[in-house]
């Protein structure tokens, strides 16, 4: 194992780990301050319970969202080391304004809201709340607009042995990384909306602090029925983008090898990389893809064969990554269509309750595995095109690595399982009664 | 170049505002066990803390994303190189973190314990490492033409290292305290001050052992002795530490924490323009060393960042005055949300 392996292990990890987290402080936020303001303006007190409760959850996740979130600013430098000095001229600033702009409002004003609830009036306080969603979801698309650099690096030119800026408003404005926060973002409201109505579920279904949980329930509803439909609508815009940008990561993630015009969907395919081919191919349907891709039956798409073997993603990772996201995409819009129809006789549906409590963790699944089509996908490169991932690491001991690998998965573990205790278990209690 | 001093300098304001800011949770954080007679005390210490803390720390997070944008090379060689020791601080802060938020949720001393066990080594870890990895700095780090450190964390633990930690130790403990003599009251209130009262001549003393050892340690004095004007900075940190006693002894304990603060920025900027103009001397050869005009981005990403810095920091710098001021009562029994 080479320090550059388990850098990569580490960073996979650690990132993955942290947006177990992030989603739902994306999307928590924004139903917290909603059902806040709601409070603040009508005064009656199942919204105030509410707020309480669903903040409750929401800062025991922002805990452990926060301090995984500073693991990765400090692992650009501690183990990219090649790769910090090579962008840093464009990728750093983009973390530097994220921090500047964004995790600094919503660090600060977090500390107000947890603390500041007899020193603000009920608006102000609500309000304090919306700044922190939006600080949240400020930060999100700075870092999204960072990792759309590293998908279609744009707005430099080589100078002085490494990438120097030449055009801020390109990078800002990249289109991969417009897309790629149109997706996110609503994923993590998916997210959100799953975690509220599937905890909701579980005490309609226990017949308990019923108005709470339908209000709560279809709150999310709302959020997640537009969420689920945005996610897949601009998945296919998003895909169409990679099909023209990334066509390495196109072709591994529908496993396709030869490039061909009327280019197939295969609905089953196992890939073989090693013998270039699909092992097992069941129902290839011819068109299908070119015209997802492309929007014309007969366009052409690139196959895997016309990339050299070193510069092909890992496929069969990349072809699961992405069938997995889609198929559970598609079941998180059946599950909120079905709410939609449900909603007014929820409690005489408890299969359809029960499904959604153990739903819960599935866009966690989805979305961890979105995001590895979208680094693995993007492999050998670090920046698509650019530079490879071979040649970004840090000139560090394998023991180094081992030893720091070890101990965030021990601690990482640690704080997963206190972390989602507590949730649990404050989840199961339900709102309490409030004191006068 | 100009734009690249200026950075220097900025960079350097921003470690100074981290310390001076997070730099009392860091002591309060490491004071706990010693200072806190009971769980009320602890709490209040915790919620003397609680609505700052996170939004002190950020300015950690924005110092090391400052390095990344304006100087790449100095954070790709700086952050690699001292890879354990900042992995020691890193796990330390999540420590930290999370025995915030966590450390109430379970009524039960033995969950508590862990957790103040998390704040504590999350709190002490930093403090020292810290001052361990700027007195490196300023001693100079043995890496090599490609940046590559020859040496190791135990390289870091040589004699003007650790007294670097002691000393930011000792600084970040009185800072602690003193703030802990503003938001608490009684007998905590007294026990703090009395603290800070023993402490003060420790750090006296190792202010002076620094101020003496770095002549001999570092070339920190050079850009003194070229522009003597520059020693005003020296005079006004040992201003401030002189104050703090002034103000100790008057019970007069927001003006001693104020003093407190403008000792822990002049001896920031002490470290600052003594580097000056480099960021990560070399120990093998000076030829080696990062410097704010090797290792800089490009014009065009100075200039952005400087506008965004201009538009941001003093937003930033605002609304956390007024977070401070909001919560700028004592905390009393009602106030124990954590």
């Amino acid at each position: 194992m080479d320090a550059l392996l388990l850098s990569r292990m580490q960073f996979t990890a650690t990132t993955l780990f942290h947006f177990l987290f992030v989603p739902l402080t994306l999307g928590l936020s924004i139903m917290v301050a909603v059902m806040e303001t709601i409070y603040a303006r009508t005064g009656k007190e199942i919204y105030l319970k509410m707020t309480r409760f669903w903040g409750k959850l929401f800062l025991i996740n922002f805990a452990v969202g926060v301090v995984t979130g500073i693991t990765l600013e400090f692992q650009f430098g501690t183990n990219w080391s090649g790769y910090s000095a090579y962008v840093g001229d464009i990728f750093g600033s983009l973390l530097a304004i994220e921090a500047t702009a964004a995790f600094f409002l919503e660090s600060t004003l977090i500390g107000v809201w947890v603390f500041g609830w007899k020193k603000l009036s009920a608006k102000a306080h609500a309000a304090v709340m919306w700044l922190v969603a939006g600080a949240s979801n400020l930060s999100a698309i700075w870092i999204l607009t960072a990792n759309g650099w590293m998908q279609q690096p744009v707005g430099f030119t080589l100078r002085n042995g490494r990438a120097e800026l030449t055009d801020f408003a390109a990078v800002v404005f990249n289109k991969f990384s417009i897309l790629q926060i149109l997706h996110v973002l609503p994923s993590a409201f998916v997210f959100t909306a799953f975690f509220v109505m599937g905890i909701s579920a579980y005490h309609l279904l226990k017949k308990q602090h019923v108005e709470f949980a339908t209000k709560s329930f279809n709150f999310a509803l709302v959020f997640g029925l537009i969420a689920s439909l945005a996610v897949a609508v601009e998945g296919d815009f998003h895909a169409k983008h990679v099909t023209e940008s990334q066509p390495a990561k196109l072709a591994a993630m529908e496993a396709l090898w030869d490039t061909t015009t009327r280019a197939p969907v295969h609905l089953i395919a196992l890939p073989d990389q090693e013998n270039e081919k699909n092992a097992i191919q069941i129902a290839s349907i011819p068109g299908v893809l070119s015209f997802l891709g492309r929007g014309d039956i007969n366009a052409e798409i690139k196959g895997l064969k016309d990339f050299p073997k070193d510069e092909r993603p890992p496929v069969l990772m990349t072809f699961l990554s992405f069938r997995i996201m889609v198929g559970l995409g598609m079941y998180f819009i059946l599950m909120m269509v079905l709410g939609l129809l449900l909603r007014k006789r929820l409690m005489d549906y408890p299969i359809y309750l029960k499904a959604m409590l153990y739903s819960i963790p599935l866009p966690a699944v989805a979305i961890s595995f979105g995001w590895m089509l979208a680094e693995f996908g993007r492999q050998p490169w670090i920046v698509y095109g650019l530079m490879k991932t071979a040649d970004a690491g840090s000139p560090l001991a394998p023991i180094q690595v081992a030893l720091s690998l070890a101990a965030f998965i021990g601690m990482y573990g640690f704080l997963g399982a206190v972390g989602y205790y507590l949730i649990i278990k404050n989840a199961r209690k339900g709102p309490q009664a409030l004191a006068a | 170049m100009i734009l690249e001093s200026i950075w220097f300098f900025l960079w350097g304001l921003l470690w100074a505002v981290y310390f001076m800011t997070d730099g009392f949770d860091l002591g309060i954080g490491t004071l706990m066990p010693f200072v806190a007679k009971s769980e009320e005390d602890r709490r209040v210490m915790i919620n003397a803390m609680g609505p700052l803390w996170d939004g002190n720390e950020v300015w950690l997070l924005t110092a090391g994303g400052v390095t990344f944008a304006a100087f790449p090379t100095v954070y790709a060689v700086m952050f690699s190189s001292l890879y354990s020791a900042l992995m020691l601080i890193l796990f330390a802060l999540i420590m930290r973190g999370v025995a915030f938020e966590f450390r109430g949720k379970v009524e039960s001393p033995g969950w508590r314990k862990v957790w103040d066990i998390f704040l504590f080594i999350g709190s002490a870890a930093p403090a020292l490492l810290f001052g361990v990895a700027f007195a490196n700095i300023f001693r100079g780090i043995p890496i090599d033409q490609n940046g590559i450190n020859q040496g190791n964390l135990l390289t870091l633990l040589n004699p003007y290292g650790l007294l670097g930690g002691v000393l930011f130790m000792l600084l970040f403990l009185t800072h602690g305290c003193l703030w802990l003599s503003i938001k608490s009251e009684g007998d905590l209130q007294s026990r703090s001050a009395a603290t800070a009262v023993k402490l003060w001549p420790v750090l006296l003393g190792a202010a002076v052992l620094f101020l003496v050892a770095s002549a001999f340690a570092t070339n920190l004095y050079a850009n003194y002795l070229s522009y003597p004007v520059l020693f005003l900075v020296i005079l006004l940190t040992v201003a401030g530490l002189l104050g703090v006693r002034f103000f100790l002894g008057r019970q007069a304990y927001f003006k001693a924490w104020f003093a407190s603060a403008l000792t822990i920025v002049g001896a920031t900027f002490y470290g600052v323009i003594g580097l000056f103009p480099n960021m990560f001397p070399s120990s093998i050869d000076p030829a080696y060393s990062l410097t704010a005009h090797n290792a800089a981005s490009s014009p065009l990403t100075l200039k952005i960042m400087l506008v965004v810095v201009i538009i941001f920091v003093p937003v930033v710098l605002a609304y956390q005055a007024w977070t401070y001021f909001t919560f700028k009562d004592k905390v009393t029994l009602d106030d124990l949300i954590y």
